[in-house]
């Protein structure tokens, strides 16, 4: 009798792969690459850590994180839903554009089932994921450990990032 | 479509194992399921593993780490305390159902 087929969950051992996001922008199109793959890597036991730097403190800012915007200004990718046809730039800085496009992105991406930044975080962090912000990013804006999401891990410099992420896949979003 | 032996009866898996035919599966063969994985069933693992059963048959599809926490009501952290690591496919491994396709 053969060894019954049986999925390999990989337990033993435990690969130790580890996975480094840094969140770099504000824009809600360019919130979610990095949470729909922190997800993701977590959904496979990776040891997941996501620095927010530069615009991505947004994300992580309680002052902002609920409202975060989309314009299709500069974005040439953005397409109407009808026709297929590319939103033309010189009708994109259009005051109004910029309410209509990130409603349309909301409920583009709530059709989906995926959740908002801030609820998508809390599922990130109930999965066991790391939340950084970056030191100077903080400085910048001037904010401390109190404005930000009270899930952050820590307010940590460039070099703390490295050694954070000593043996890990960085990806940068 | 392999066949394989699991606690003494033939199911119908897929490459990597998952059943293929939900129709082949009962409790008996979920706490077989479990075993061959490490993990020892209690009743906790047994709620989520029957909200799964439910969604499939009214959604078709598995349910994601998502709608485990707002339709099932499991919290994430909950579901990787009871399915270690990789929760999402092993609650699908045990429930007999394919692995959930969606991305959250």
């Amino acid at each position: 009798m053969s060894t019954p087929i049986v999925p390999n969950f990989d337990d033993e051992a435990g690969s130790g792969r580890k996975l480094a996001i840094i969140c770099s922008k504000g824009n809600l199109d360019m919130a979610y690459p990095g949470l729909i793959l922190a997800n993701a890597a977590l959904g496979e036991g990776v040891e997941t850590h996501l620095f927010f730097t530069f615009w991505g403190f947004d994300m992580i800012a309680k002052k902002r994180m609920n409202d975060l915007k989309f314009s299709p200004t500069g974005n040439t990718a953005m397409h109407m839903p009808v026709g297929d046809i590319r939103v033309p730039q010189a009708l994109a800085p259009m005051p109004g554009m910029q309410a209509v496009a990130t409603k349309m992105l909301k409920k583009q991406i709530a059709d989906l089932g995926v959740p908002e930044v801030p609820d998508f975080l809390d599922q990130i962090v109930g999965a066991g994921g790391h939340l950084w912000g970056c030191r100077m990013s903080a400085d910048m804006n001037k904010f401390t450990e109190a404005d930000l999401r009270d899930d952050v891990e820590g307010i940590i410099s460039a070099s703390d990032f490295i050694e954070l992420t000593d043996g890990a896949q960085l990806l940068f979003i | 479509m392999p066949v394989t032996t699991i606690a003494g009866r033939e199911v119908h898996v897929d490459a990597e194992g998952f059943l293929t035919d939900p129709s082949e599966w009962d409790h008996d063969l979920a706490a077989e399921l479990a075993a061959a994985i490490g993990i020892e069933l209690t009743p906790e693992h047994w709620k989520v593993l029957e909200f799964l059963r439910k969604d499939f048959a009214t959604q078709g599809e598995t349910a994601t780490t998502r709608r485990v926490q707002t339709v099932g009501g499991f919290a994430t952290k909950d579901q990787f305390a009871l399915f270690p690591k990789k929760p999402a496919k092993k609650m699908a491994y045990i429930a007999g159902l394919p692995k959930p396709r969606g991305c959250v």
